[in-house]
């Protein structure tokens, strides 16, 4: 189709709006995701992530605003876009006693067009698996199933909402290696995460949704970047005295800003080294004790904390 | 091989229904085993028997031995003595449907007994012949006794039709409402509509799956009644099948829309009993529905439960062919047909 080659973005939302009676989820959202692109929707949980994208999977019809899908809108030509798009929900329980095989041959069926099922199994590496009931699966291959049953279709666009929540450090890799595969073959992604680790390894570009808006938008690092320092030093002191002022923090040599944090404190810079012994100092002499004391470069988390002052798994 | 044809979906959406029952093994005993036993049950209970005496009781006073010996000279009655105090229990529990009150001196006796249980009347003739004879009457005639067997007029033929019509309603209800509920509560319903499924082939998909257990759930239940009560079917079992195959797709429409909104499973077992349960009493399967006032027949003659029933009874007990089942096919197809389209209409996919 002429459609599919017609430049122009993969994705497109303005002014997306979308209440829960008093709560409002997505207030005034606007988005582009390019072609080719990985995109990530980063935000704390409840900040309308999984709202947003069901909006654009055409899940769900927003209050207000305008969608446009691969140059297509949801009213008019939903059924020629849902064969264009792999969709993975948050949470999907396939029947318990189906094998990954026969799953997978059942999604592939509702696709005119799309990819082998062998191929596929492939792709999410399950091929041992393939006689396996759904209900036996681990937590990762569950999740990798999810993902082959949204690439069965050979989707242009492929909406991952949560893709490795709940999953462990080996699962997850293997995912986002699944991912990158992907992207090399030329698909786009749009996904949600609250993971900052997972923003920064796949996506080229990230938005910061907070409440229901984008408070940041750029790559990784750009928005790292933004803070104007690429270091955190964290520390703590026992508790007793008076604990130090933000704005004697501020003040040490290096020190970029201080906030507060749960159990102490948290202060940017460029200059760890300036800044480490400067802090020692001035704690000694005030009479504190430190408690802990750590460095780390900075992150997206710190982008989250540093715009709202909240931190995203807890925010 | 990537030029091998994908398969179809609606072939795929059944094939996937279907192996998801038959992995399911508590499934397979309520469809199986269950009505299974249920026949085997009712039809011990009400097994047809050689008449029995019945049981009559006479109460312990003077003149209570003579009538006692007057009573067993009777073959068919088989009587007691009891005191006094016994008298309304063994009434009440059916120990005896009758108890005699012996008379004093030229009185004659007392005959104590419910009016409105058939077998109590039953004894009352009885026993009053075999006293009224001891004492001297004499029969004007004696007509001749010829003792026939109806084929099919046991209860056990009656009611395997209606067990076959319950079975049907309830596995179909059953197995439909708790998948789809089931697959709305896990967001499988979701994902289906986020693929480019076709929605009405889903819903066919159910039905069609529920005609794959038919054949098995039909054949089991109509082999056992035969095998093992001599239960016949006089019509043919072309006809036979069809009833069942319609009966099965307009339970498997009314499935859906039963299940077509519900959130939870809880939600759902309760609307299928509220279905179900009036369809129980009323459709006659364990007693014919003419018990039921006029007023309330035409309704039950609606009820898609009754019409099954009366088309069952009617190939398997009167042999009939489908030219005389238009009404019972007409209700059912209706049924099944307005409760699909509604349920597609009405239906809740998240």
């Amino acid at each position: 189709m002429i459609a599919s080659v017609v430049p122009g973005p993969a994705l497109r939302c303005a002014g997306l709006v979308k209440r829960y009676g008093a709560v409002l989820a997505v207030d005034g959202l606007d988005l582009e995701v390019r072609r080719g692109e990985c995109f990530g929707l980063l935000g704390p949980n409840g900040a309308g992530k999984t709202t947003t994208i069901e909006i654009l999977e055409g899940l769900l019809a927003p209050d207000a605003g305008d969608v446009e899908v691969l140059g297509r809108s949801w009213a008019r030509d939903s059924r020629h876009l849902r064969e264009r798009l792999g969709i993975q929900l948050q949470e999907t329980f396939f029947s318990d006693k189906l094998s990954v095989e026969e799953i997978l041959r059942l999604f592939r069926s509702f696709y005119p067009r799309g990819r082998d099922v062998d191929t596929v199994l492939a792709m999410v590496e399950l091929e041992s698996k393939r006689r396996a009931w759904f209900g036996k699966l681990s937590g990762g291959q569950k999740q990798r199933l999810a993902v082959a049953c949204a690439l069965v279709g050979e989707p242009e666009l492929l909406f991952l909402d949560e893709p490795t929540t709940g999953l462990d450090p080996q699962s997850r890799r293997q995912l986002w290696a699944l991912l990158e595969r992907y992207r090399a073959d030329g698909g786009t992604i749009l996904l949600t995460t609250h993971y900052m680790e997972e923003a920064e390894v796949l996506c080229d570009r990230v938005a910061i949704v907070d409440r229901g808006r984008v408070i940041a938008l750029g790559t990784p690092r750009e928005l790292i970047a933004s803070l104007g320092a690429d270091h955190v030093v964290e520390f703590a002191v026992e508790d007793g005295a008076t604990p130090p002022s933000l704005d004697s923090l501020r003040v040490l040599a290096g020190v970029r800003d201080a906030r507060r944090e749960h159990e102490g404190f948290a202060i940017t810079t460029s200059e760890v080294h300036r800044v480490v012994p400067a802090l020692l100092d001035a704690l000694d002499t005030a009479g504190h004790r430190l408690s802990m004391l750590t460095t780390h470069s900075a992150t997206l988390e710190d982008v989250f904390v540093a715009l709202t002052g909240r931190h995203l798994r807890d925010a | 091989m990537p030029d091998r044809r994908p398969p179809h979906p609606l072939a795929e959406l059944t094939r996937t229904r279907f192996l998801e029952f038959v992995r399911e093994p508590e499934a397979l005993f309520w469809v199986f085993a269950f009505p299974i036993l249920l026949a085997f049950a009712l039809g011990i209970a009400f097994r047809t028997q050689a008449p029995q005496p019945i049981p009559v009781g006479v109460v312990q006073q003077d003149g209570g031995e003579a009538v006692l010996r007057k009573l067993r000279a009777s073959d068919g009655l088989a009587p007691r003595v009891l005191a006094r105090d016994e008298v309304d229990v063994a009434l009440r529990n059916g120990r005896v449907h009758l108890v005699v009150e012996p008379g004093r001196g030229a009185t004659p006796p007392t005959y104590r007994y419910d009016r409105t249980r058939p077998e109590s009347r039953l004894a009352r003739l009885a026993v009053d012949e075999a006293l009224q004879r001891a004492d001297g009457r004499r029969d004007v005639w004696s007509a001749r006794d010829e003792l026939v067997v109806t084929p099919g007029s046991r209860y056990i033929d009656w009611l395997i039709p209606g067990l076959l019509g319950m079975n049907v309603m309830s596995t179909g209800l059953w197995a439909i409402g708790f998948t789809v509920v089931q697959a709305r509560t896990r967001k499988l319903l979701k994902r289906f509509v986020a693929t480019p499924m076709s929605r009405g082939q889903y819903l066919l998909s159910h039905m069609l799956a529920r005609l794959a257990f038919l054949v098995l759930e039909v054949g089991a239940l109509v082999t056992f009644a035969w095998l093992v009560f001599g239960v016949p079917i006089n019509g043919s079992l072309v006809t036979l099948a069809a009833v069942c195959l319609l009966g099965a797709l307009s339970f498997a429409g009314l499935g859906l829309l039963v299940a077509s909104r519900a959130r939870t499973v809880e939600a759902v077992s309760g609307l299928l009993n509220v279905v179900m349960l009036p369809m129980w009493i009323l459709s006659g399967v364990f007693f014919s529905s003419e018990n039921f006032p006029d007023v309330v027949q035409p309704l039950i003659q609606a009820l898609p439960l009754t019409a099954l029933n009366q088309a069952l009874r009617s190939v398997m007990i009167d042999g009939a062919s489908w030219t005389a089942l238009g009404v019972q096919a007409g209700v059912l197809t209706a049924w099944g047909v307005l409760s699909y389209l509604v349920a597609l209409k009405i239906f809740r996919w998240q």
